[in-house]
């Protein structure tokens, strides 16, 4: 295997590599014996206080005429989505509690509150990006098809706009998802249009975005009487809110600076190890309180579930430890990093690679004070005589 | 049945109607049920899955409990004899086994009742014995079998029992005993270690002292194990009575094979807790083709357990092969029955169904669940 920049694996023999993948697999035996009551009871906790919470946010709602109840509801929907969309959704999807074999909480029978269906999301998620994590041209998380997200990918004009699309995408990411599950970029070509899985699909999703819309836009502000525009504007807002929110997290995933991709032809014959070292080099975490790490649905242990997948979300704490002890006996870089840190690395990385190569550093560079001083004549001795290194 | 027109039409508003406020409540709780939030407030109310809450356990011998459940509204009732289904989280797992109901048909709380004892490893028999707490809210089904006394139960009546198997004669038992009117003549032939590991020991010697009952006990660890073709020995009239049977499947097997010799297998019930396993072979590697999971299965474990264990939402009913509350396609690959060795094979498109809580991998297969 090899990461297209500087191959940070060099210094791994296959040997090393196939250790580091038994090392991985007595981690997961681990938490995969030691798997019992206290996580139901977690998941089930997280539930229902995701349940009473939206409960009440609606409630609240329904007199959003008086700012302080649209402010308060608000702020709860956007909570209660957030949360049904992460620890709860994405994390059930994955199949980490289906040990559980409760047929409430089961990777085939959830729906959640977003606009692409389930069954979708799964095969696009599950299926395609955590195989081919960070795989260019293979793992469509990469960018969304729609952008440059690495220096050896062509520079074209049109990527000039990438981050203006980004921010538009943060924004309505939950259509952005379901486009994308849907490969619409693909899938709009004339000859595949008339394709009927793909009909069937957009269907699905028609009949999904109908449901969401309905209910957000139209029955609860018609419950709300004379609150229904503001009960609207809310329930807007937190849509809003939970997608830049989901955004961020998963642009911090795989995006910012130090995470590595990989060429399609570095995964044919991918043994176990070469695939976990894949993930481990390919994933970034957020650090922080556990507030956050609840919010973001434990992705804020990026790497940890990257490697595991389908283990219950609030053991991924209790492995990253281990995991990070593993990185540095392997001397493997574990990027991790505050959110904002994250979220400006990942958004300099698009701006970045919206330019063609070396152009922004090269702006940059010319944008440093020292160096706006020296077009100014006369005062040329003001040059440090350091060399300046920029930021990489 | 016959109805006026208008009456029809009444009918129909109301129910349109209904369904209309079902469909609007749907559009405000998408992608959920109003279900699921309901749930959070009320799980026993009329409408809900069918759940229970554990009201309490009482110990009957040193390995063997009685739990009393308080059903949820959606309860049909029951037929004593028959069984019911539960659900249990075990170290966060949920877990469904039968056990006989051990009440009467309408006991006066509400409650219903089960009675079991804990059998060595047994996941949820030694759970129930030993954690489980009154308040437990329970998964539940409703009761079912047909081993039951029927709508006049017969003038004389022998129960043959063995440990545990008691549990369904005992649910009979109470039944009539406490029914108005003539109560038929009843013998109760049961089987147990030794005195102490007789479930219901107390009452049923109060009813033998009332006379309402003819128990003979059999202690197997002093006595040996009951040989069934003696039992003329101790009940004269055997061929005489209509017969319930529930024990180990050795005791089970010879009766049957007792009254058959008699021409009389008719008069003979019999209610089996476990399959009887005859044959195992080599196992193979499961798909489940809808879930898109795949794990490897020896011979003997049947699929039903296979697939539990993998995580697929298996459907299941008494896990022994009777109720076929677990049948599923097998899409492609061979299956062996546990119990006969029937090796069944299916190409792609066969579709064959197949029960998985008696049919183990016989190489590979699939399974479209
Ligand atoms: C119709 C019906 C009615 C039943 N009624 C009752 C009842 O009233 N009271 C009651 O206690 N049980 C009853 N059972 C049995 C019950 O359903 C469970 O099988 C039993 O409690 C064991 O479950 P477990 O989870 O503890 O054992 P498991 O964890 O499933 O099994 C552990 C081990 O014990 C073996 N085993 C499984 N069942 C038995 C058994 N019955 N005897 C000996 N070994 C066994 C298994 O092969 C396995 O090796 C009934 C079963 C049926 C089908
Ligand atoms: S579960 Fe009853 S027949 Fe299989």
């Amino acid at each position: 295997m090899t990461a297209t920049i500087n191959d940070p694996t060099a210094h791994l023999t296959t040997e090393d590599i196939e250790t580091l993948g038994r090392e991985l697999d007595a981690i997961r035996e681990q938490i995969v014996a030691s798997r019992g009551e206290r996580d139901a009871a977690y998941i089930r906790k997280v539930i229902d206080a995701q349940r009473k919470l939206e409960l009440a946010s609606r409630a609240v709602l329904l007199f959003s005429l008086f700012p302080p109840a649209w402010l308060v509801g608000t702020a709860g929907l956007s909570v209660a989505k957030i949360l049904e969309n992460m620890e709860i959704g994405h994390n059930i999807m994955h199949g980490q509690w289906d040990w559980m074999r409760d047929e409430k909480i089961h990777s085939t029978t959830w729906e959640w509150d977003l606009v692409s269906p389930s069954e979708q999301w799964k095969h696009s998620h599950n299926q395609l990006h955590h195989t081919y994590t960070n795989v260019i041209g293979k793992d469509n998380d990469l960018g969304y098809g729609i952008m440059r997200v690495d220096e050896n990918q062509k520079w074209y004009p049109l990527y000039l706009g990438q981050p203006l699309w980004n921010f538009v995408n943060a924004c309505f990411f939950e259509y952005g998802i379901a486009a994308y599950d849907l490969e619409l970029g693909k899938n709009l070509q004339k000859r595949r249009r008339q394709d009927p899985d793909f009909r069937a699909r957009a269907k699905r999703v028609g009949e999904k975005i109908r449901a969401q819309v309905t209910k957000d836009y139209v029955v609860h502000p018609l419950l709300s009487g004379p609150s229904a525009l503001t009960t609207l504007t809310a329930n807007f807002t937190a849509n809003v809110v939970r997608n830049l929110w989901t955004h961020s997290v998963i642009m911090c995933g795989h995006f910012p600076e130090g995470v590595a991709t990989f060429e399609r032809r570095s995964i044919v014959g991918e043994t176990r190890g070469q695939w976990y070292l894949r993930q481990m080099l390919g994933s970034a975490n957020i650090s922080g309180s556990p507030l956050l790490h609840l919010m973001t649905g434990n992705l804020s242990y990026q790497i940890e579930h990257h490697l595991f997948p389908d283990l219950p979300s609030n053991r991924y704490a209790e492995i990253a430890p281990k995991v990070q002890e593993l990185f540095e006996r392997y001397q493997l870089p574990y990027v991790s990093g505050p959110l904002p840190k994250q979220v400006a690395s990942a958004w300099k990385k698009i701006i970045k690679l919206s330019l063609p190569n070396g152009f922004f550093d090269k702006a940059s560079e010319a944008a440093k004070p020292a160096n706006l001083l020296k077009l100014i004549p006369g005062l040329a001795s003001a040059e440090p005589k350091q060399p300046v290194r920029t930021a990489a | 049945m016959t109805t006026t027109v208008p009456a029809t039409k009444r009918k129909q508003r109301t129910l349109s109607l209904r369904d209309r406020a079902v469909r609007f409540a749907e559009m405000i709780t998408t992608p959920l049920l109003p279900a699921d939030y309901l749930d959070i407030i009320s799980p026993l109310r009329s409408g809900a899955d069918l759940r229970g809450r554990i009201e309490a356990i009482h110990p009957e011998t040193r390995d063997a409990v009685t739990v009393v459940i308080r059903p949820g509204r959606g309860w049909r009732g029951h037929t004593p004899g028959q069984y019911i289904r539960i659900g249990v989280d075990v170290d966060g797992v949920r877990q469904w086994r039968a056990y006989s109901m051990t009440s009467p048909g309408d006991r006066p709380d509400g409650c219903i009742t089960i009675t079991v004892k804990a059998i060595p490893d047994g996941t949820v028999s030694n759970f129930l014995v030993r954690r489980a707490r009154a308040g437990t809210v329970i998964q539940l089904d409703q009761a079912t079998g047909d081993f039951v006394l029927g709508e006049q139960p017969p003038a004389k009546v022998l129960f043959v029992t063995a440990g545990s198997g008691i549990t369904p004669a005992m649910g009979m038992l109470r039944e009539v005993v406490q029914a108005a009117g003539a109560v038929p003549d009843i013998v109760m032939v049961h089987s147990a270690p030794t005195p102490q590991d007789v479930i219901f020991a107390g009452e049923l010697r109060m009813l033998a002292r009332q006379g309402q009952l003819r128990l003979i006990e059999r202690y197997t660890d002093a006595e040996g194990l009951l040989d069934i073709a003696t039992i003329g020995d101790v009940v004269e009239d055997w061929a005489e009575r209509e017969v319930w049977a529930c024990g180990p499947t050795g005791l089970l097997d010879a009766a049957e094979a007792h009254w058959t010799e008699a021409g009389i297998a008719d008069r003979l019930h019999t209610e089996r807790f476990r399959p009887t396993v005859l044959v195992t072979g080599e196992g193979g590697s499961v798909t489940f083709s809808k879930t898109e999971t795949t794990t490897e299965a020896d011979g003997s474990t049947p699929l039903l357990d296979a697939g539990e264990a993998a995580g697929v939402l298996m459907p299941s009913g008494c896990r022994m092969g009777i109720c076929f509350g677990c049948v599923a396609p097998l899409r492609e690959g061979a299956v062996r029955d546990l119990r006969t060795g029937d090796v069944t094979t299916a190409v792609p498109g066969d579709g064959v169904l197949v029960q998985t809580c008696i049919s183990a991998a016989a190489g590979t297969c699939d399974i479209e669940l």
